[in-house]
């Protein structure tokens, strides 16, 4: 510990420590730009300066390491001067154009001008101009505002793991800039537009349609991937103009993903359904929420009174709320349905554990693990802030290790990988418990069958990452959780768990994936399988939200009664008989369980749009309609109670109900790798106008193999290839992948244009078109 | 894109580094790609850079900093002057003027039939033997006055 003196107040703080640092932690504020908590020190804008007894000069706080017994004048006349100074020549090149740039109002130059800035310039001459960049369809930029800080791209570089921004040339010429022709496509890119602290780097979709003083900030939580980011999302006129992080060190840190940040502008689509519509004859006729809710009370109970109650089921994504869920279950209950399903995406319905699967421990230790085990993710897509997570705790000695069926590029470094077949990820788990077995010397359980398996030498090494390491974790990504065979990945993985004392944990794939399983909405298993008569869907479309669309797609269509309650009308529309317009997150309050086992309440941030209700209300009144008791609740609050009674903590368990038989399989032939691109994982995402304009919604397009594959099937890049998988048939134009195995062919799922495919894991056909 | 020699050069160059610090050895590799091929195309960076596995905008940085790597072509001779301080005041500034109007170039061109290009250059180290001109990036002549000048251009055929 040192002893330092600012501005007068005495304190100690860890040796290590900048001059920044300590006067951060007794809350004295030193102008800056370049310092960021998150990012390496750059000391390059000099904004900093401070005054320190005994040195010649002032030194720049953020750089300067605390020594003992120093002193330090943040707003002494020398410090004063030296910060003057500095903004002086800052201003110098920068354009003062405030009054038409999107950051005025939240300029971090702005705000320090007015305390250290000149009401006037002794420059004269001309101002340089720096010539903006194309940074993709996210990131709008005014490079002449740029100030050279470089936080930007110490961010590509050092959070986003790869640098797509560099700064080229020196002195006045200096600008920041992609590689010519390139942009910037990271999955996490739109953070750079926080970081950058005057208006060079700005949101594209928000571009000059608010001015930030009239916006209202609320809090939220995002609806997306199953970390449950925190947001605030900025209103103006009832209308959502723009989302931001809440800073919560324990989740989402001061980042979001782009899928966070921009899904908003679906909210204001022109897809949005407002009013309750009844198909009669074949024809859509608007009506009033009355006679809607009459209609489907009525359906529902003449299909049941028609056909059992085992002729309805009811799914639901596991992006709906806590409330929602759990009023759907209790009104399906009240109907004597059991068949709820909120496992949309999933194959293989067999697994059964003691509790609700979630992260085995907190989010905020993930990174301090001595090595992490990545079984069936595609991390960096799938839970975009984890996989930033993961490569911080690689810069701290984390060892990480995949078994999946792709080798894609984390963006961090490897310690082992093993790749496997898409439809051999078991026997890739199975490999690497050998393995461990053997380093062990321990028997392999009696419910393995691994007699068949051989052990290479990349599973190996993937043991080898886990042995010996007091804190471990083994993360069950979206492709382990949607294979066909999931309960055997999960209890071959569990097998390595027991085996090496790391913790199993799964990595929920929606906002609300732990909730749904606490509430219990995940009984009904495979419900298209076996067509109903009566399908009741809360925020699903059949094509995009369910592994095999194509056969859902069919059992819907043959279905007597649809129920849809969607924010959206258009896939809904085609095989509904009636759809209710249900408030997407933004309009209503709710609560998310995020994979952690954390719930988080988030109340609406404007109005439901038009006629527009919360689905929690809709979900009541169709209770009350039915003559139901225990539907009188009045608020969202009152559902969550009863919901989540309890401590959620013991309700979370990944540990196996029962023993599962897992053997050993051989597979060959060309095999489907289908993931859910990003950007089509849930209905705004893929509704998002600047997320479709990616360079990953683009990749997600495509057909893509290893270039052996590819010279076998006689395509080249760029051509058309006509896929074939059971009656389905798609055509995806080629590209080469060299992170897969041979015979493997990587088309996206639930995709419009692979919608008409079945399971994402399968053998399929390919042929030039 | 490279030769075999230049790329086992390039790979000398990487060896002197930690196998994770990789990128230490952009500048050694930027280098011998412009001396064989004389000057560095965008496409020439992006191959350096993918040979040294950075992103190319890394290695982009780097090749705009530096004022010896030349990104545009250049005479068969490039002579740097240099215009620093203590070469300036030992007539640094003389001998680059005598040079632009016996080349009838400024700073920046390249004569006609692309025998010389003249550059400015930033302080050479060597400040001693001012003023300081170097040729092709790699042979330095000290005290240029314009009688070493016009022998060292007899000289450089
Ligand atoms: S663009 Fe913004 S963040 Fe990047 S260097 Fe310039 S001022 Fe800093
Ligand atoms: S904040 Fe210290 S130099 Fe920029
Ligand atoms: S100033 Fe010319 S060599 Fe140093």
């Amino acid at each position: 510990m040192l002893e330092i003196e600012i501005d007068g107040k005495k304190l100690t703080v860890p040796s290590g420590s900048t001059v920044m640092d300590a006067a951060n932690s007794i809350g004295v504020h030193i102008p800056h730009f370049c310092y960021h908590k998150k990012l390496s020190i750059a000391a390059n804008c000099r904004m900093c300066l401070v005054q320190v007894e005994k040195a010649p000069k002032p030194l720049p706080a953020c750089a300067t390491p605390v020594t003992d017994g120093m002193k330090v004048f943040t707003h002494s006349d020398q410090a004063v001067t030296a910060q003057k100074g500095v903004m002086e020549f800052l201003l110098i090149n920068h354009p003062l154009d405030c009054p038409i740039c999107d950051q005025g109002g939240e300029c971090q130059l702005q705000d320090l001008a007015v305390g250290y800035g000149q009401s006037g310039s002794r420059y004269q001459e001309e101002k340089r101009v720096v010539a903006n960049k194309d940074l993709g369809p996210l990131i709008s930029t005014d490079m002449t505002r740029c100030i050279h800080c470089s936080r930007c791209v110490r961010f590509t570089e050092e959070i986003a793991g790869y640098q797509e921004l560099g700064m080229a040339n020196r002195g006045e010429f200096t600008e920041v800039l992609p590689f010519i022709g390139k942009t910037v496509n990271s999955e996490i890119s739109g953070n750079v537009i926080d970081l950058c602290p005057v208006g060079a780097l700005t949101s594209k979709p928000f571009r000059y349609s608010a001015r930030t003083w009239e916006l209202s900030r609320r809090k939220s939580v995002s609806p997306h991937d199953g970390l449950g980011a925190n947001l605030v999302v900025q209103v103006k006129n009832h209308k959502v103009m723009r989302v931001l992080p809440l800073e919560n060190e324990a989740i989402n840190e001061c980042w979001l993903a782009d899928r966070d940040r921009f899904s908003y502008e679906a909210l204001n689509s022109e897809e949005r359904i407002t009013k309750p519509m009844i198909k009669q004859g074949g024809v859509w006729q608007e009506a009033d929420w009355q006679t809607a809710l009459e209609f489907v009370a009525n359906g529902l109970k003449g299909v049941i009174a028609e056909h059992g109650r085992d002729s309805v089921a009811a799914v639901a994504t596991a992006h709906s709320t806590v409330e929602e869920l759990f009023l759907l279950r209790k009104l399906m209950s009240g109907l004597g349905v059991d068949a709820v399903e909120t496992r949309l995406r999933a194959a293989d319905f067999s697994l059964k554990t003691a509790g609700a699967t979630w992260l085995g421990q907190p989010i905020a230790e993930l990174a301090s693990n001595e090595a992490v085990l990545l079984i069936g993710s595609t991390l960096r897509k799938e839970q975009p802030l984890l996989a930033q997570r993961l490569r911080q705790g690689v810069k701290k000695g984390l060892k990480l290790a995949a078994i999946n069926p792709h080798a894609d590029d984390l963006l961090t470094t490897k310690a082992a990988e093993l790749v496997v077949r898409p439809d051999q990820l078991v026997e890739g788990v199975l490999q690497v418990l050998k393995a461990v077995a053997e380093i062990k010397g321990i028997a392999l359980p009696t419910n393995v069958d691994a007699a068949s398996i051989d052990i290479p030498a990349e599973a190996r090494a993937v043991a080898a990452v886990l042995d010996g390491k007091a804190k471990a974790a083994i993360l069950l990504g979206n492709l382990a959780q949607q294979h066909p065979r999931y309960a055997e990945v999960y209890a071959a993985a569990a097998a390595i768990a027991e085996a090496t004392g790391a913790k199993l944990g799964v990595l929920a794939e929606a906002a609300n994936s732990v909730g749904a399983q606490l509430i219990g909405t995940d009984a009904g298993g495979d419900v298209f399988a076996k067509p109903r008569q009566a399908y009741f869907m809360l925020n699903t479309e059949a094509e995009f939200d369910v592994q095999n669309g194509a056969q859902a797609l069919a059992a819907v269509q043959n279905a007597k009664l649809v129920v849809a309650l969607s924010s959206f009308s258009s896939c809904a529309l085609e095989h509904a008989d009636v759809i209710l317009p249900v408030a997407p997150f933004s309009e209503t309050s709710g609560t998310f369980v995020n994979m952690e086992g954390r719930a988080q309440s988030f109340n609406g941030v404007v109005r439901p749009l038009g006629d527009t209700r919360p689905a929690w209300k809709v979900l009541r009144v169709l209770g009350n309609l039915l003559g139901f008791v225990g539907f009188d609740y009045t608020s969202s609050e009152e559902i969550r109670d009863e919901a989540l009674a309890g401590d959620i903590a013991p309700r979370l368990s990944n540990v196996l109900a029962a023993p599962v038989a897992v053997k050993a399989q051989a597979a060959s032939g060309l095999v489907r790798l289908g993931e859910v691109s990003l950007y089509q994982a849930d209905m705004l995402s893929r509704r998002a106008p600047s997320l479709q304009k990616t360079a990953d919604a683009a990749v997600a397009a495509q057909l893509r193999a290893s270039a052996a594959t590819l010279a076998k099937l006689g395509l080249a890049v760029g051509d058309r290839a006509r896929v074939t998988q059971g009656n389905g048939v798609a055509e995806l134009e080629v590209a080469v992948d060299a992170a897969l195995l041979d015979e493997v062919i990587r088309v996206s799922a639930n995709h419009p244009l692979t919608r008409a495919l079945a399971a994402h894991v399968g053998a399929i056909s390919v042929v030039k078109a | 894109m490279l030769s075999q020699e230049s790329l086992a050069q390039i790979d000398r160059e990487l060896a002197k580094y930690p196998a994770d610090q990789r990128r230490s050895a952009i500048m050694g590799a930027l280098r011998i790609a412009q001396t064989e091929k004389r000057y560095l195309t965008n496409e020439l960076i992006e191959f350096v850079a993918s040979y040294v596995r950075i992103p190319p905008v890394a290695a982009y940085e780097v090749a705009t900093f530096y004022n010896m790597y030349d990104r545009k072509p250049v005479g068969k001779y490039k002579l740097t002057v240099c215009t620093n301080l203590p070469c300036a005041l030992s007539g640094g500034y003389t001998t680059a003027d005598y040079l632009k109007q016996k080349l009838g170039i400024g700073f920046g061109e390249t004569t006609a039939d692309g025998k010389f290009t003249l550059a400015e250059g930033e302080c050479m180290g060597a400040c001693g033997y001012a003023p300081v001109m170097l040729v092709n990036n790699h042979s330095m002549c000290n005290h240029m006055t314009p009688d070493a000048i016009d022998k060292k251009l007899a000289e450089l055929e």
